[in-house]
């Protein structure tokens, strides 16, 4: 028995990252009622892909990435395959920096956040305007974008707590 | 062997990732072609997450009633004393409304008016937003086993919401009149003029397609107009807000920020009734 418990752990740990990334996602749908809010919710779900794709990308492979862009996609009402593809791109670019990134301090790994999101943030904005041709507001772009790079540092604490309380192998 | 296997494995993981971009661009330009494909695709998703955001919603929506009542609680006073004087105002109103409407009665009878079909409601929580996109819909719990179709108009306690876009077994998804791709046939109360209510994701969508040199001014009431069958007429919209440009801007009466169930209007359309098909009677086979 010992033996499918630990395989049963072992099947926990690895699917920690991806129900980190649905959690995060409800939330940032969930309706808060405050005015404007919901037009500029942070990319949390980006936050989530980078943090695991610089940590532990063998925890949450570009195809696990993909998959939650597609969840977020269909719960959003936003272009179905927008998402997906940011988060896939976001997991592999983490993955092409993170020898720079990952053995670096906090304040390196926030900035290497800052761009990415606004590079995910200025990706988006500019697909969902072709997608619709309309020219949205980039303030709106802006300010989600700043929004996100606030919202890293908590995130990625919670994410470091789960990480060592259960994460860690052997 | 090590050698060898590690340069494949790179070149397969990326190629997975190629194959990963150009699925996700592909189901873009799919999504643009708006195949019925996509629709699925997402209704089964919400289908799946309804009930779990409905738990979630659930709570943050009480949680926003206790905060709202201990505001009532420190006002109770007032808000009494203004609920008294209308009350009596809205007793007045109602004694009229009923006079009227045997009034009303008694005169379609007489001119053998067609009665506007039977209307009734599906309501259905709020349970999400859109989550930072460039949309404006929000997700509801009531989907077809529930009655709610395609093209239905959702309701909150002051007026219109929107319309039905998507629609699961158990969640459907409206299109708020602020949406860019919202269009909805209104009228304004007072001049009986009728245009369309286009959104274009800011708060107050505009009139399109008024008639020239039309009197209109801030404040007038706006209402569905019925035109195209989707809508019943009257309902109301919204107030006219600004008039800068030529530009009719509406504010709508729904509050979308305090919006926590939504009230999904059936409407069924008067049709031709077909041979063989005798309207029943009742207390008649």
């Amino acid at each position: 028995m010992p033996g499918l418990l630990r395989r049963l752990r072992g099947f926990g740990r690895r699917l920690a990252p991806s129900l980190f990334g649905i959690a995060l996602i409800l939330l940032a749908l969930l309706p808060f009622g405050l005015p404007q809010f919901s037009s500029v919710m942070p990319l949390l779900s980006v936050i989530a892909v980078y943090y695991w794709g610089v940590y532990r990308p063998d925890l949450l492979p570009a195809w696990a990435a993909f998959a939650l862009g597609l969840v977020e996609d269909a719960l959003s009402g936003g272009p179905l395959g927008l998402m997906a593809l940011v988060l896939a791109l976001v997991q592999g670019v983490c993955v092409s920096q993170r020898r720079f990134l990952a053995g670096a301090g906090f304040v390196v790994g926030w900035s290497g956040f800052a761009l990415v999101a606004g590079g995910a943030a200025l990706f988006i904005w500019s697909v969902s305007s072709l997608y619709y041709l309309h020219l949205f507001d980039p303030r709106q772009a802006l300010a989600q974008w700043a929004l996100t790079v606030f919202a890293y540092p908590l995130l990625a604490w919670t994410f470091l707590l789960a990480e060592r309380r259960m994460l860690q192998p052997g | 062997m090590m050698r060898l296997a590690m340069p494949v494995k790179a070149m397969v993981q990326r190629f997975a990732f190629l194959m990963l971009v150009a699925l996700g661009t592909g189901l873009l330009i799919i999504g643009r072609a708006d195949i019925a494909l996509t629709e699925r695709i997402r209704t089964t998703v919400a289908d799946a997450l309804a009930p779990v955001l409905s738990a979630l919603a659930e709570p943050l929506a009480a949680g926003r009633a206790l905060a709202g009542r201990a505001h009532e609680l420190f006002r109770l006073h007032e808000e009494n004393a203004r609920l008294r004087e209308e009350n009596a105002r809205l007793l007045k109103w109602q004694e009229m409304a009923r006079r009227l409407e045997q009034d009303n009665a008694r005169l379609r009878q007489l001119l053998h008016v067609t009665v506007d079909p039977l209307t009734s409601f599906v309501t259905a929580r709020v349970v999400g937003d859109t989550g930072g996109s460039y949309v404006r819909t929000m997700l509801v719990n009531a989907g077809l086993r529930d009655g709610v179709q395609k093209g239905q108009v959702a309701m909150g306690e002051a007026g219109v919401v929107g319309r039905v876009a998507e629609v699961g077994q158990r969640s459907a998804r409206v299109l708020l009149l602020t949406d860019l791709n919202s269009r909805v046939p209104v009228m304004l109360e007072g001049s009986r003029l009728r245009g369309i209510l286009s959104g274009d994701n800011s708060e107050r969508p505009r009139v399109e397609f008024l008639p020239g040199n039309s009197q209109v001014s801030p404040g007038d009431r706006v209402l569905t107009s019925g035109h195209g069958g989707v809508f019943p007429p009257g309902l109301p919209v919204g107030f006219v807000a600004s008039i800068t440009d030529g530009i009719v801007r509406v504010q709508p009466f729904a509050d979308y920020h305090r919006l926590d169930v939504v009230s999904v209007v059936r409407y069924d359309l008067p049709r031709p009734v077909a041979e063989g098909e005798a309207p029943a009677l009742p207390g008649r086979r």
